[in-house]
């Protein structure tokens, strides 16, 4: 549930960032099946993605973000060899964070 | 916690991401600026239960214009209303430059703002996601510049709702 994947390429002059998050993403308006109980609200509500420290995007996300969410974005100046972090924080407080060199 | 976010919208302090201190000066005054109100995360908006009211707490009283640099692709019909590809850009050959901030819409949905994404200095006009649809309606992204917002929205048809009710 708390695995990051991602990629950061160098196209001409933009970085293309794409990332792959595990996390449930319920919206809290599901039911479960079995017992018709509402399945508690539990997805990512912010992303900061940052190059060299500094933050090129933040994502402010509702439970209507898919399952397993998959986000893309692209910045000018990277190089290859930057340093590129994702952090998710959810509605729970957890956290998670990874880190890849542009490539 | 919500709670947690509720005293941080309130306060205008800095909790949660770094890049809340920027945003939450400006909510701090007090005045909704006609700017993407997003002190960390925007309870009002993401709460709203139809378009309208989520753009009035996102944007305050002003309206987006319509913008066709303002390109959104998404399939017209999704076969999978809960993984439904969304990437709204900005036309690179159209005259909308400074752009720093997108959302992304589903005006079906019982809570129809599904994203925001703010950019940092670097950023270009680009994002790509995967959003949940609960029925056959226009996806709408909403664009700011400076104090104005922009607006496009694509109808896509839903044949498996995919918001889990």
């Amino acid at each position: 549930m708390s695995d990051i994947k991602v990629r950061a390429k160098l196209e001409g002059k933009e970085t293309v960032v794409k990332c792959l998050m595990s996390h449930p993403m319920e919206n809290g308006l599901r039911k479960d099946p079995k017992t018709g109980d509402l399945i508690p609200a539990h997805f990512i509500e912010e992303v900061v993605c940052t190059w060299k420290g500094e933050v090129v995007l933040t994502a402010y996300w509702s439970g209507g973000v898919s399952k397993n969410p998959y986000l893309s974005f692209k910045f000018l100046g990277g190089a290859a060899g930057d340093p590129v972090a994702i952090t998710w924080k959810d509605n729970l407080g957890q956290s998670q964070t990874e880190t890849v060199q542009i490539s | 916690m919500i709670d947690a976010n509720r005293r941080t919208l309130l306060k205008g302090s800095l909790a949660v991401g770094s890049v809340g201190a920027l945003v939450a000066t400006g909510l701090a005054t007090g005045v909704l600026a006609p700017r993407l109100v997003l002190a960390d995360w925007n309870q009002a908006a993401f709460a709203a239960t139809d378009r309208d009211a989520a753009l009035k707490a996102l944007l305050g009283d002003s309206a987006p214009q319509t913008n066709e640099a303002v390109l959104i692709k998404v399939p017209d019909i999704a076969e999978n209303g809960a993984v439904v590809p969304v990437t709204v850009e900005i036309n690179p050959a159209a005259d909308l430059q400074g752009v720093t901030a997108i959302a992304i819409l589903a005006a079906g949905n019982d809570r129809p703002l599904i994203a925001s994404y703010v950019l940092g200095p670097a950023a270009l006009p680009f994002v790509s996601t995967r959003i949940k649809m609960a029925k056959t309606a226009d996806v709408v992204a909403v664009v700011t510049q400076g104090e104005r917002f922009f607006s496009n929205a694509k109808n896509v048809k839903v044949t498996i709702g995919g918001c889990g009710s």
